[in-house]
């Protein structure tokens, strides 16, 4: 149900019956690791190219979560699923091994909550009963093919972020248990005329300060109604900047205002500003926030994935880098 | 930022910019200076050990050093580069790595090592020269235009 201008309430407030968080090294030395539920120490995952490793890791993740929501493959009604490559053929490719139907999505990092407002709306409207949703990014494929091959020696400067190596998937349900989504705001497209693909968080920083004000709006809610807020991959940049903006725009932000971004690996990892990559909100919300409102540690959170939907031509050919972010909310009820 | 690619945007643009240069960490342009300077300065010493090596223990003179100096260390970037070091070590030195013979070795092996997995013609071949072309291009182009102008002094009787 439309509730004020761009928010969706869901009624029948799906559950989300299991979820799965599969990651590479780098990620396995970083502070969540304990939430993930595969780790590789190979980033190559065995496979002859990263774009056929980032392919696994996706089927890896989605064969896990499936497998804890104690369902089959033959299951899963439909699949919504995106990644970072041209014409996302890692998820295309997942689709085509779990030969479900499929649609395949892409809002850059924020198709980790793209996929899970619409895997919630077809729940919601009695459309399935059970949904797949996720995305991934590979560290090496996606810098192949955004950046310069990862072998070469470029230095990066402070606001650049590094691409995580990870999948988050969940399977949503019409009943069962878990945790609940109960609301989406779908997000703007935002342009503030930023165009350095090395600084990501400021670009992406005002789109996510305009969805998490019109979720409020739309609602009338405000940041304590949440136990958490997570904004997906603005990183130690972006994300100072987006509190200073709603700051500046009279919101009070309280502590519990996080980053995926920043949340995935320690301070004594070298990736700069932080976080980034479609599988970086999606592991992190699928893997350490889940397990979180599981456990009953939160009660309510509001997870807005941030999008820069720019591509390797547009910003040699100048253009801006155009902005999203949309938000969901998971509750426990 | 150009004045003219300025004017293309909106005040709240141009507002915002200004405020998320505010919060942005500033690219450490001394730190990056200095460090390139010693990194730079020691790989050329490192070349100079080499042409050393080559003049002192083989049939080379100081002239004649020099291919086999450059190979030398072409190889080992490339090595380093295989290892995954290289980039590394750019990280650190900034332009200390990437200006001297060392960098244009590994912008070639980077891109050939990334584009194996799609075949040796259409992967390596085609893209080994992704980042150098544009060297390779403006090179010879530059080389070419100083030529023409010391021909045009010579022929009009400079020197």
């Amino acid at each position: 149900m439309l509730h004020g201008h761009q928010t969706w309430e869901f009624q029948n407030k799906p559950y989300i019956l299991s979820s799965a968080a599969v990651g590479g090294p780098f990620e396995g030395e970083g502070p969540l690791a304990n939430d993930f539920d595969i780790l590789h120490g190979d980033t190559w995952l065995g496979q002859d190219s990263f774009e056929k490793a980032e392919k696994k890791l996706f089927e890896q993740a989605c064969e896990k979560a499936i497998e804890k929501a104690g369902l089959k493959k033959e299951d899963i009604q439909f699949f919504l699923a995106g990644d970072l490559l041209n014409q996302i053929i890692s998820s295309s490719f997942t689709a085509r091994t779990l030969a479900a139907p499929y649609l395949g999505l892409f809002g850059a990092c924020s198709t980790s909550m793209e996929g899970l407002a619409l895997a919630s709306l077809i729940v919601n409207s009695h459309s399935a009963e059970y949904v797949l949703c996720g995305a991934v990014s590979h560290n090496s494929s996606v810098e192949k093919q955004f950046r310069y091959p990862t072998e070469y020696g470029g230095q990066k400067p402070p606001t650049a972020q590094w691409t995580a190596t990870a999948a988050g998937v969940a399977v949503l349900g019409k009943t069962g248990t878990g945790p609940r989504v109960t609301a989406a705001t779908i997000g703007r497209v935002v342009d503030m005329g930023l165009s350095d693909p090395f600084n990501m968080g400021a670009a992406m920083a005002p789109a996510a300060v305009d969805t998490i004000e019109a979720h409020f709006r739309d609602l009338g809610r405000t940041f304590d109604d949440y136990d958490l807020v997570a904004t997906g991959d603005l990183a130690k940049v972006g994300h100072p900047i987006a509190k200073d903006l709603m700051k500046k725009h009279g919101i009070k932000v309280p502590d519990h205002f996080v980053d995926c971004g920043m949340m995935i690996y320690g301070e004594d990892q070298p990736v700069i500003a932080g976080a980034s990559g479609a599988g970086c909100s999606a592991a992190v919300t699928y893997g350490h926030i889940l397990n979180r409102l599981r456990r009953g540690e939160l009660k309510r959170v509001l997870i807005v994935a941030t999008g820069a939907l720019l591509s390797p031509l547009s910003f040699q050919q100048k253009e801006s880098i155009p902005c999203i972010a949309h938000g969901v909310v998971i509750e426990n009820i | 930022m150009s004045d003219k690619k300025k004017k293309k945007l909106t005040p709240t643009q141009q507002e915002y910019q200004a405020f998320a240069k505010a919060r942005e960490p500033a690219r450490p342009v001394w730190k990056n200076c200095i460090r390139a300077f010693w990194v730079g300065g020691f790989i050329c010493l490192i070349g100079q050990g080499i042409s050393e090596f080559y003049t002192t223990f083989f049939d080379f003179n100081e002239r004649t050093a020099g291919n086999p100096t450059v190979a030398t260390l072409i190889f080992i970037s490339v090595l380093l580069t295989g290892f995954g070091v290289y980039d590394h070590l750019a990280q650190f030195a900034g332009a200390g790595s990437a200006v001297p013979v060392t960098g244009f070795a590994n912008s070639i092996a980077s891109a050939a090592i990334e584009h194996r997995s799609e075949g040796y013609v259409l992967g390596v071949g085609g893209n080994m020269f992704k980042l150098a072309g544009s060297v390779i291009v403006f090179g010879v182009f530059a080389a070419f235009v100083v030529a023409l102008v010391k021909t045009i002094v010579i022929m009009l009787g400079g020197a």
